[in-house]
Formats: C-alpha cells, sequence, structure tokens
C-alpha cells in the first residue's frame, strides 16, 4: 500500500507527542502536581496511532483507561488533554473526567470508559446510527487483551457483524491485564482468533509497527464503508511501563521478568517508524528529530496551559449534569 | 374521549414520534411481533431498519442504543426491568455518567422502557420494581405512569428529552382503560405531559396518600372508600419520581397534616423512603401524625399467588395506613 508522505509524518508527529506526553505526564505526576491514576501508553504508540490515521475527524472512537493515546492519535489537543489531568477549567471535561475520561466530540471522540469493555458497545452504537440514517462515518473501539475476556465484546461483536455495522474492533493486545497474563486468561492463541466466531475478518498485525497498523486498519474502513460490516483487529505489542503511575512499581518483577521488558524495549515503535521513513528517503534523521523536538516544546506549552488554568469554581460541581435541567432535590 | 387501552397507549406515543422525528427508532428482543403489545403495527409502518430485533444481549443492545443516542439518533429501548440488571454497567457507567464525565459534551436522547411483570405469578426473576435503585444514581430521568393518558403523554416527552430516561411501565395496568385525548382537542394536537409536575386524583382535607405507578389505582380506590367513612383523602401521582415534584406533596401535607406513600417497590430505599425523607425534612412542622410507608414486603416475590398477594401495597394495607395516622 501507498502511504502518502504527510500522512507518514503526521503519523510520526502524533506517536512522538504521546511518547513526550506520557514521558511529561510521569514527571508531573511524581512530582505530586496532580492526583489520580494515569496509565502510560509508552510503547503502543504506534498501535493508535496508525490505527486513526486511517480514521476521518468524522469518524468516531472510543476508549478506555490507557487513554492519553487515543485522543492525541486522532489529532486531539494536547494543552486539553494536559488541563483535564491537571483537573482545570480548560480541560477537556472541565477537570470532571481525568485521566481516564478524555473526550473530545468535535473530532468524534465519543470518550473514554474506565471500565473496560464498555465503550465498545457504545462505539457499535454510533455504528448503528451510521446504519440507520445511511451515513458514511465508521467507529473505531480500542481495547486490550483484558477487556477482550468481557461479555460486553462478545454481544457486541455478535450485535455488529449480525447487522452488518461499520464498526472496528481494535484490540491493543499489550498482553498483561495490569498483572495477569494473557496466557492465563485467554483460551486462544491470539484474540483475533475470536473474530471467526461472529464471522468477521481477523488480522493479527504487528502493533509496534504503525505502517502495519495503518495498512490493517485502512483495509478495515474501506470494509464498512462499503457496507461490509466489521472487522477485528489485534495489534500486539508491549506496555513498556508499569500499569498506573503511582501502582504496582514493587511488582514489576512479579509477573514480567526484565528480560522480556528489555526486548520489548528493542522494538520501540518510534525507532520502527524512523527507520523506515529514513531508508526509504521519506525523512531524515535530522527531519525526524526536528519533529520530535517539536513535540516536546508543545508538550512544555501544554504542560504550562495546565498548569495556568483555574481550578474549578465550587458551583461547577452541579454544571452538566443534564442536557435539559432539573432542580436539584 | 377515546377510551384507551394502557399498551395502546405506549403503542400510540412510540408511533406517533416515529413519524413526526426520524431519528427516532426502536429496539428490543421480539419487538417486530410485537410480544407484549406496544410495538403493534410498526414494523410494516417503519421498516426493519427502525425496528430492530435484537439478540439477547442487553449489555450490547443497550449500549448501542446509548452509542447511537451520542451521534444525534433517539432511540427507544424496550425491555424489562428484569433484564437491566445484565446490563446495568451501561445504564450507570455510560448512560448516566457520560455527560457529567466528559464536562456536558456528551447528549443522550435515549429512553429504556422498561416493563415491570409483578403480581402476576412471574417469581422473583420476572417482577422487579427497581425505580428506586436508578433514583439513588444520578443523571437519569425516572417516569412511572399510573394510567393510559399520563402513559402515552410521559413517554411522548422521555423521547423527546435530550437526557437518558427510564420509563417503568407497571405490567399491572397493561389492561387498564382510561381516557387519552384525542390529539384534535388539544393544544398543539399532542398529548405531552411535562416532567416534575405531579397529578392530584382526589383532593381531601384529612389526609395526603402519594402513590406510585400501579398503586395509584389502589390509592384512589381507598380514598373513595374511605369517603364514605367521612375521611378526606387526597391523592397524589408524582408521575416523574426524576425530576420530583416535591411542592405539590408539601403543600398537600400542610393541608391535610397526615401522609401515607404507597408504592410497589420494596420497602427499604423505595421511592417512599425518599418521599418520606423530604418531607421530614422540609414539612415536618405540618405533620399531625407519624408518616406511613406502604411498600413491598422486604422478600423476593414468591411464585405462588398465595404468598405473592400478600407482598404488594393493596387498598386494604393503604386503608389501614390511613387509618393509623387518624389515631389518637
Amino acid at each position: 500500500m501507498e502511504i502518502d508522505r504527510d500522512t507518514l509524518l503526521l503519523m510520526l508527529r502524533r506517536m512522538w507527542m504521546i511518547r513526550n506526553f506520557e514521558l511529561k505526564v510521569m514527571e508531573v505526576h511524581s512530582a505530586g502536581e496532580f492526583a489520580g491514576a494515569a496509565h502510560p501508553y509508552i510503547g503502543e504508540e504506534a498501535v493508535a496511532v496508525g490505527a486513526c490515521a486511517a480514521l476521518e475527524d468524522t469518524d468516531y472512537i472510543t476508549g478506555n483507561h490507557r487513554s492519553h493515546g487515543h485522543p492525541i492519535a486522532k489529532g486531539g489537543r494536547v494543552d486539553k488533554a494536559m488541563a483535564e489531568l491537571y483537573g482545570r477549567v480548560d480541560g477537556y471535561c472541565k477537570g470532571k473526567g481525568g485521566s481516564m475520561h478524555l473526550a473530545d466530540y468535535s473530532i468524534g471522540i465519543l470518550g473514554e470508559s474506565g471500565i473496560l469493555g464498555s465503550s465498545v458497545p457504545v462505539a457499535v452504537g454510533a455504528a448503528l446510527a451510521a446504519h440507520i440514517r445511511g451515513d458514511k462515518f465508521v467507529s473505531m473501539a480500542f481495547f486490550g487483551d483484558g477487556a477482550s475476556n468481557q461479555g460486553a465484546l462478545h454481544e457486541s461483536m455478535n450485535l455488529a457483524s449480525v447487522w452488518k455495522l461499520p464498526v472496528i474492533f481494535l484490540c491493543e493486545n499489550n498482553q498483561y491485564a495490569v498483572t495477569t497474563s494473557y496466557a492465563d486468561t485467554v483460551a486462544v492463541d491470539h484474540v483475533s482468533d475470536r473474530a471467526s466466531a461472529y464471522n468477521m475478518p481477523g488480522m493479527l498485525v504487528d502493533g509496534q509497527d504503525a505502517v502495519a497498523m495503518y495498512e490493517a486498519t485502512s483495509a478495515a474502513v474501506a470494509r464498512a464503508r462499503a457496507g461490509e460490516g466489521p472487522t477485528l483487529i489485534e495489534g500486539l505489542t508491549y506496555r513498556f511501563e508499569e500499569h498506573s503511575l503511582g501502582l504496582g512499581r514493587v511488582a514489576r518483577g512479579a509477573y514480567r521478568d526484565e528480560a522480556e521488558i528489555a526486548e520489548w524495549r528493542k522494538r520501540d515503535p518510534l525507532d520502527i517508524l524512523e527507520n523506515t521513513l529514513i531508508s526509504q528517503g521519506i525523512a531524515t534523521r535530522e527531519e525526524c528529530d526536528a519533529i520530535n523536538a517539536e513535540t516536546v516544546d508543545e508538550v512544555e506549552k501544554a504542560t504550562d496551559f495546565a498548569r495556568n488554568s483555574p481550578f474549578p469554581e465550587p458551583e461547577d460541581l452541579f454544571e452538566d449534569m443534564w442536557a435539559n435541567p432539573i432542580p436539584l432535590p | 374521549m377515546a377510551q384507551t387501552v394502557f399498551l395502546e397507549a405506549i403503542n400510540q406515543a412510540i408511533q406517533e414520534e416515529m413519524r413526526r422525528d426520524e431519528s427516532v427508532f426502536i429496539l428490543g428482543e421480539d419487538i417486530r411481533r410485537a410480544i407484549y403489545g406496544a410495538t403493534a403495527d410498526l414494523l410494516s409502518e417503519f421498516g426493519e431498519k427502525r425496528v430492530l430485533d435484537t439478540p439477547l444481549s442487553e449489555e450490547g443492545f443497550f449500549g448501542a442504543a446509548i452509542g447511537a443516542s451520542l451521534v444525534g439518533m433517539r432511540p427507544v429501548v424496550e425491555t424489562l426491568t428484569s433484564f437491566m440488571w445484565v446490563a446495568m454497567d451501561q445504564l450507570i457507567s455510560q448512560a448516566a455518567k457520560m455527560r457529567y464525565m466528559f464536562g456536558g459534551q456528551a447528549t443522550l436522547p435515549v429512553v429504556f422502557r422498561a416493563s415491570m411483570f409483578y403480581g402476576a405469578g412471574s417469581a422473583a426473576h420476572h417482577s422487579d420494581r427497581s425505580y428506586p435503585m436508578f433514583m439513588n444514581m444520578p443523571g437519569i430521568k425516572i417516569i412511572v405512569p399510573s394510567n393510559p393518558a399520563d402513559m402515552k403523554g410521559l413517554l411522548k416527552t422521555a423521547i423527546r428529552d435530550d437526557d437518558p430516561t427510564i420509563v417503568f411501565e407497571d405490567g399491572t395496568l397493561f389492561g387498564m382503560r382510561g381516557e387519552v385525548p384525542d390529539n384534535a382537542d388539544l393544544p398543539g394536537e399532542e398529548l405531552l405531559v411535562p416532567f416534575g409536575e405531579a397529578k392530584v386524583f382526589r383532593e381531601g382535607t384529612d389526609c395526603t396518600i402519594v402513590a406510585i405507578g400501579g398503586a395509584v389505582n389502589h390509592a384512589i380506590a381507598t380514598a373513595d372508600q374511605l369517603a364514605a367513612e367521612g375521611i378526606s383523602v387526597e391523592v397524589i401521582d408524582p408521575r416523574t419520581l426524576v425530576p420530583f415534584d416535591k411542592q405539590t406533596v408539601l403543600e398537600s401535607v400542610e393541608k391535610t397534616g397526615r401522609l401515607v406513600i404507597a408504592d410497589p417497590a420494596h420497602k427499604v430505599c423505595s421511592a417512599a423512603s425518599e418521599i418520606a425523607s423530604i418531607v421530614a425534612e422540609e414539612g415536618f412542622w405540618s405533620l399531625t401524625a407519624p408518616i406511613q410507608k406502604v411498600a413491598s414486603e422486604q422478600v423476593h416475590i414468591p411464585y405462588t399467588p398465595s404468598l405473592e398477594k400478600h407482598v404488594y401495597p393493596d387498598v386494604p394495607k393503604i386503608t389501614a395506613a390511613v387509618k393509623r395516622t387518624m389515631e389518637g
């Protein structure tokens, strides 16, 4: 598949944006600048970026708890994302959602769910709307190998296949549900094997390779837009950091050995994409480094933006409950 | 005015709203063949894309309705209260919470129509009256119609409302006949009942009965019987529990000084409990007797009619409660 240079450079930019965003989050979280859990996406950037590069702004996505990468991959704003993590009024959700609940309805990011698997039926619903109205948009549900065991996933895949809905089930298989390994929890070799039970294509993709993710997702999107129904894509990847900031550092050795982590770190998705771009003469080392540096700057500005944004006022507690407000009890 | 059966009122509401707005569609189990009657003739008029029979996958299709509502559709889900348990995550984690959690970005005009089959030998797994559990969760509007006209008017309002709503449809009322105004006789030529406005079915001066859903008819019968004994009872149906019209209840208690609440839900943390607490907090000095709750016994619903008949509020229980408020 021929991918134009702009798309490839945009993918590299978004991957660096996620990487540098997450590095900054780890830094300021450990400095105590904001509270709550945050789940770094480092190591998995190629999955969301490759997949979202195959989408339009008018397409929809839903995500999960490991959630900073999805909105950035779809073109969301890092300043509003960072301000949300800081709990400020200029955050995506005015400080009411936090790290696990970023959303940007202006570009089809329907929101992320801290309850795993729970946002998948929601993505199916957006696709159902397209089906009923004859619209051409598609929707994509991001979920992990852990959530692949939820009943919601199975109900969603069956429903989407029966109704031939334009939805892509995008499994980010990072091989651990917190500390429990894939082999201990999933009865088949690959999540994508399950596609056959729902009469849809299942694709196993190298999740460290953004180009491979883009190509697989583009095929699934084309299929969805043509009215041929859903696809299950499994991006095989690895979480380079711990499950959640402030959680589980002591447990690292207990569930993943250092050799395994080191082996996967050799397959850094940023190295893989940059090597492709440089070896094919699409970009120079200097151009790649410049993109990295620009995203560092942008994340720095986003962090200043977040720090300078005010906290919500107490009366904001009662806002945003209803579209059609009713009196407080 | 036409005499209309409760189920026909549901059907009229859906049909009128589907004609009026192409974004309205209905989905659920066995609705094309209208197994419960409420969806009769919708398939032939609106076609397969807007009248969807679903797999037995409540979590899946509740979530699909929620997702469709986020992108501009107005789904109406048909289900049973007892089937909502398997989809609670979608109702609570998504429908109720999304708008607030996403800082007001999400708008969810989705309606869940949940039949409450009780009092008919359906046993514990098909007899739930679960609205109080949802009252505890912010983010869902809750309506419990007690007669065909309110059923029609409230459902139409729910379908047009931009927030998630659960309509608790009382199965003991499905065959009830009542007057439903003809559209031609109405201002705007349609029946819309606003949320948050209680209805006073009987005016009285001695005791107020606030009754929910199927208990409203029992409360009216109680009031009519007690009138013969010289006891003047006011009967109020809140019609919507979220939002709740506390003003009408407080003003009535100010007049009567006594309050009985008849609620088919289980007694503990029931709608009755909440109404009692509102009146205890805000209307205490109006009371001349302790508030009486007449709700379902705190047991599961037994199959055998010989036991089930003792569970729910009925005329003798409500009558006894009114009389307790009149003692001393």
